[in-house]
């Protein structure tokens, strides 16, 4: 009963976005205002209604109502609750319905918190996402229903949710993915609908600067919980593995970052408008291309455990559309947008500019590079796979100018920056890096000059982040004390700070862990010992485990630095018996400067264990550098003039509420 | 010209030189790390008329041959063999085989080729699921009886 509920329930909010596709934006067009005024009730009840069918099949879930093939195919009656809860979007048609629902609260959140926006864009805009709303409605509602019953023969228990699903990064990391992915589509629909409207200014870019700092927060949270997960769960250690789910997911993050850049630009400055709506429009694109990439089955991942190709067609169908139609209006109205700005080839402007530019040429070799294989399979060309150095050669080469553009952008000033002013602080920042990477570098017994440069960038960004602030305090009233004018920055200027810092942190430990890591893989039997980068790790022994779902076995691994004890770590080896899977839990232990990792391989013929043990260094500093650049974007986003208006018309409800979103 | 034009010229050149010299870059990068994907029959008998050559990268794709796996005693030494619709070639490995690797099951892995049907590993994946067969293998095998491997005989 409470299958059919949400199924019908998800039924109406189609009907209802079909209401508000057409409603809003005829009145927008003909300036009735009663139509127009239609959009914020209506994008709340969609919401509500979809809620509901979300929550209706939670409750199945929870119910064990194994006659519905989704829950009887992602679930089992041993599973913990919470797992049930999250087994939701374990699957292909739970997880759509997710995507949806995150969709459609954006939309409220939009008809929510826009009330300093004229009624007639805030309908646009609402119009233009439920069009595409519609689409992913009749999706999951035609080809992948998560309510289907398997009647009259249902099976008296689940197939058990997949095992490496079943961990607490997993938890958290596809609805963090997805507030991201689809977070985009409220600054895609911004644009579609002032281009629609034809008014691009910076108002527009004001209004769309939150809502895209919003997305951006939290698709950098989703791909580093993504990335730690893989860390923790795959078992070799590995924190980014260039799949193409993964780099699905980066696409739309590079463009969603330069689309951040450009739309400061666009709004202080007034250029680069057509420039930032075609980033708009991209971005977007790229989390629907991800979406397709990921569902459709045409890439084979560790991701893709639920794919059909019938489906990826409908998806395709549906990305043609957005894509082509976007495209067609901006073909159509970006000639009339004329920037009136004027800037120097030397100016702060020209530096995003190049920001924009390396940041497109990332986005183009990930693309290139997940799609190439692809494209050479369908030629007929045979099946190649391009392997991660490619990557890793492209974003060290591409890394360079981004950093000296990054040092350099936030010193120099809007319109005209001569050189010759900023040639000391450039001097000093430069050498200064150069110095102390020198002395850091061989303070090492080893020396990897990759890892060297990657750490001199990051001292570099640190460097000029610090100048930035100084030149930006030099120039208040000297009557202040230092710290009255530190909190005389914007939040918005701390969000950059905290931003710029952020990717110099992660920087450093993707620098340390690719250059410096100690790997080993060993076969040990109780009572052996090893010595790896300066600790002794003895294999204590191997006992029983046995969990609520799985079996297995557990392994002690004693390590000492010289005389200290560091810990006991138990590495596991599960057998979850319903699915019949084996999964690695790595055991490690979690250090400021390194990580000690250790993982059970499996057991030889004679007894002994195959085990990895691997020193990271820095490693968490690769997800504490994306932690601390989302806190810069939240920084950003609290930023008074994004709530200035607001505040005027909507005292209560008008401070946290991008927070909140 | 007035300078403002100049300028603008000097800006899109810049961009010009800028976007060519990484396209260069990252085809001359891309020709260094494609690796073709082959089948056990594949490097026996050559893909479209061409046979791989010693030394080359290779990704290859195939179904362990039960009873195959033959491990060192005293390291993680391991060789095992690969088939799909006939020849054999043998992969050696040294490390850690991943947890879905079993005999019978269809693994992808990563290396150089070293003799005429030997191939040293550095990686070796296999997938999440038990009737796993990379989709390369299951199209090269296309056609015969699917049986289940533990019921088959490949020689």
């Amino acid at each position: 009963m409470l299958a059919e509920l949400g199924h019908f329930s998800l039924v109406l909010a189609l009907f209802l976005s079909i209401l508000m596709a057409g409603y809003p934006l005829w009145g927008a067009t003909t300036g009735q205002s009663s139509l127009m005024a239609s959009a914020r009730p209506l994008a709340i009840g969609v919401f509500l209604f979809t809620a509901f069918s979300y929550f209706c099949l939670t409750q199945s879930f929870l119910d064990d109502d194994f006659s519905i093939a989704y829950v009887a195919h992602n679930s089992n009656s041993l599973l913990p609750w919470y797992y049930k809860i999250t087994a939701v979007w374990g699957g292909h048609e739970g997880s759509f319905l997710l995507w949806v629902l995150i969709f459609t609260a954006w939309s409220a959140a939009v008809a929510l918190f826009s009330r300093s926006i004229p009624l007639d864009m805030v309908a646009r805009v609402l119009s233009v996402l439920s069009l595409v709303g519609i689409g992913f409605y009749l999706y999951v509602l035609i080809a992948s229903n998560p309510f289907e019953r398997l009647l009259p023969f249902y099976p008296v228990d689940g197939r058990d949710l997949n095992p490496l699903l079943q961990d607490f990064g997993m938890i958290i990391h596809p609805p963090m993915l997805y507030m991201g992915y689809v977070g985009f589509s409220v600054v895609f629909a911004f644009a579609i609908a002032a281009l629609i409207n034809g008014r691009l200014d910076s108002t527009w870019a004001r209004w769309s600067r939150p809502w895209t700092l919003a997305a951006w927060v939290f698709l950098t949270l989703g791909i580093a919980l993504g990335s730690w997960w893989a860390y923790n769960e795959l078992g070799w250690g590995g924190w980014w593995f260039w799949d193409p789910v993964e780099n699905a997911s980066f696409m739309p993050w590079l463009v969603g970052t330069a689309l951040l850049h450009s739309l400061a630009v666009t709004e202080k400055r007034k250029v680069f408008k057509s420039w930032t709506v075609l980033l708009a429009i991209a971005a977007f694109s790229l989390s629907l291309l991800g979406t397709f990439l990921v569902r459709s089955g045409i890439l084979v991942s560790v991701h893709s455990f639920a794919s059909d190709p019938t489906r990826g067609l409908f998806i395709l169908g549906l990305l043609v559309v957005v894509i082509g139609g976007s495209l067609l209006l901006y073909a159509l109205r970006a000639p009339a947008l004329t920037s009136v700005g004027r800037y120097e080839v030397m100016s702060r402007e020209t530096m995003l500019m190049g920001n924009n530019i390396l940041l497109s040429a990332a986005t183009l070799v990930v693309l290139l590079g997940t799609l190439l294989p692809l494209v050479h399979k369908e030629l007929g060309l045979g099946s190649i796979s391009i392997g991660a150095p490619f990557f890793n050669q492209m974003f060290t080469w591409l890394i360079v100018p981004f950093v000296a553009l990054l040092s350099i952008g936030p010193l120099s000033r809007w319109k005209n920056q001569p050189l010759s002013a900023l040639k000391n602080q450039l001097l000093f920042a430069f050498l200064l890096a150069f110095f102390t990477t020198v002395l850091l570098g061989f303070a090492k017994d080893k020396v990897d000059y990759t890892a060297m440069l990657g750490l001199g960038l990051s001292v570099w960004v640190l460097i000029a982040t610090v100048q930035e602030v100084r030149q930006r305090i030099a120039g208040m009233s000297a009557s202040q004390g230092v710290m009255a004018k530190l909190s005389a920055l914007t939040p918005s200027h701390w969000g950059m700070v905290a931003g710029h810092l952020g990717f110099a942190m992660m920087l450093v430990g993707i620098a340390m862990v690719s250059g410096y890591s100690e790997e080993r893989d060993l076969r040990m039997s109780p009572g052996d010992q090893v010595e790896l980068a300066g600790y002794h790790i003895t294999f204590v022994g191997v006992e029983r485990l046995d969990g609520p779902n799985y079996e297995g076995h557990v392994a002690h691994l004693d390590v000492y630095e010289g005389e200290r004890h560091i810990g006991d770590l138990a590495a596991e080896k599960r057998f979850y018996t319903v699915q019949r899977t084996v999964m690695t839990e790595a055991s490690v232990d979690i250090g400021l400067t390194r990580d000690l990792y250790v993982a059970l391989g499996e057991q030889l013929p004679d007894g002994d264990w195959a085990v990895r043990a691997y020193v990271k260094p820095f490693v968490r500093w690769i997800w504490a550098g994306a932690l601390l650049m989302a806190i810069g974007g939240l920084l950003s986003m609290s930023d008074k003039r994004y709530r200035m208006a607001r505040l005027v018309e909507a005292p209560v409800s008008g401070n946290q509420q991008e927070v909140a979103v | 010209m007035n300078p403002r034009r100049k300028q603008r010229l000097m800006a899109v050149g810049g961009i010009v030189v800028v976007v060519a010299g990484a396209i260069s870059l990252m085809l001359y990068a891309l020709g260094q790390n494609i690796d073709l994907f082959y089948t056990p029959s594949e490097i026996v008998q050559g893909k479209s008329g061409q046979k791989p050559q010693i030394g080359q990268r290779l990704r290859i794709g195939g179904m362990v041959v039960e009873g195959s796996v033959r491990r060192d005693p005293d390291s993680l030494a391991v060789s095992f063999d690969l088939v799909d619709t006939g020849p054999i070639v043998t992969v050696s490995y040294q490390g850690i085989l991943p947890d879905l690797f079993r005999e019978g099951q269809g693994i992808v892995a990563t290396g150089h080729l070293v003799g005429e049907t030997q191939i040293e590993a550095q990686e070796v994946l296999a997938k999440h699921d038990e009737e796993y067969m990379p989709p390369e293998v299951a199209e090269a095998m296309k056609g015969i009886k699917h049986v289940k491997p533990s019921e088959s005989s490949y020689n």
